[in-house]
């Protein structure tokens, strides 16, 4: 590892000690903050898996249903059935931290949260999609809760990837750098101090020599 | 911000979207790439904060969906199409478990 570019003085020693430390228990921060949040990072992302499989499975029995019932309809009566939703289905979003990491957490508003309410008669509409619409309906906490643990986890990801590289930064070039640095002071130092007696044990000597 | 309404969007082959339209979100169809670039650009800057994309869709866009990865305020949601999964969605979860930890968890567990 390369040593830094500075002059081997004692106050330079004293300064790259201090940074030493510092970055030392920069590095111990860090670390725990890490794996913090890998052990959030894991249980949310089991969560969102788990999520996912029963929404993709209970989304895709809908939506069949939805093209099953579209088949059975006129063509344009479906367009017409939906035009206009009975329903509007509001969210509220607030903010979490977790560990400094901005994360949303939706909220369905509780108007929305109402019985399936039909958005059309019951005339020309075949009764697949009655019970299409309530599927969906029944879906939509689901979907808010994978929108929000999906979010969450590649928020989460993206922080953990930069505090890792940061701890590995620390960890393998920062610190022994430091280090490095360091042991280069103390012995240019201490060659110095070793010339410095040297050349007086020699002046010393020679003023002996001229005295007698 | 905290309590304000906000609506959610829906982006996709407009057979797809309809069932969204039906429970109330504001459903864009979209079937080439232009378009739903166009569609999830236009959600976003109405402040819509969950977008849901249908996975044909979202492969259509790959860029737009990743300038909302990283953002809070936009959540562009993988979800099946008409046709069922064809594991798009599946397959982002993984890709951020392998950023995050560095290998993929999820199989040896399921």
């Amino acid at each position: 590892m390369a040593v830094l570019r500075v002059n081997p003085t004692r106050m330079e020693l004293t300064q790259m000690k201090r940074r030493l430390v510092t970055a030392k228990r920069g590095h111990k921060l860090l670390k725990d903050k890490r794996d913090e949040l890998v052990r959030r990072f894991i249980e949310i992302v089991k969560e969102n898996h788990r999520l996912r499989k029963q929404v993709e499975e209970q989304l895709s029995g809908a939506l069949k249903d939805f093209a099953l019932a579209s088949a059975v309809m006129e063509p344009g009566a479906m367009r017409q059935a939906l035009l206009y939703p009975a329903r509007q289905a509001s969210i509220t979003m607030d903010k979490k931290s977790i560990l400094s990491v901005q994360v949303p957490v939706f909220k369905m508003d509780e108007n929305s949260l109402s019985e399936a309410v039909l958005p059309y008669g019951l005339v020309d509409t075949s009764a697949q999609l009655d019970g299409a619409i309530e599927t969906m309906t029944n879906t939509l906490p689901l979907l808010i809760k994978l929108a929000e643990t999906e979010k969450t986890s590649s928020l989460l990801a993206d922080e953990i990837q930069k505090t890792r590289r940061r701890v590995n930064a620390l960890e393998y070039v920062m610190i022994p750098q430091f280090e490095e640095t360091i042991r280069y002071i103390t012995m240019k130092l201490e060659e110095n101090e070793r010339g410095a007696l040297t050349r007086l044990m020699k002046v010393k000597d020679m003023l002996a020599e001229r005295t007698t | 911000m905290a309590d304000k309404l906000l609506k959610m969007g829906a982006v996709g082959e407009s057979d797809a979207i309809q069932a969204f339209r039906a429970i109330g979100a504001v459903a864009v169809p979209a079937t080439t790439p232009d378009e739903v670039t166009q569609a999830l650009h236009r959600l976003a800057r109405e402040g819509t904060p969950v977008i849901f994309i249908t996975e044909s869709a979202a492969r259509m866009a790959p860029e737009a969906i990743s300038r909302y990865e990283q953002t809070m305020e936009t959540a562009v949601i993988p979800i099946p199409g008409i046709k069922g999964s064809d594991g798009y969605g599946e397959q982002k979860v993984r890709e951020s478990v392998i950023k995050a930890i560095g290998a993929d968890i999820l199989n040896q567990n399921n």
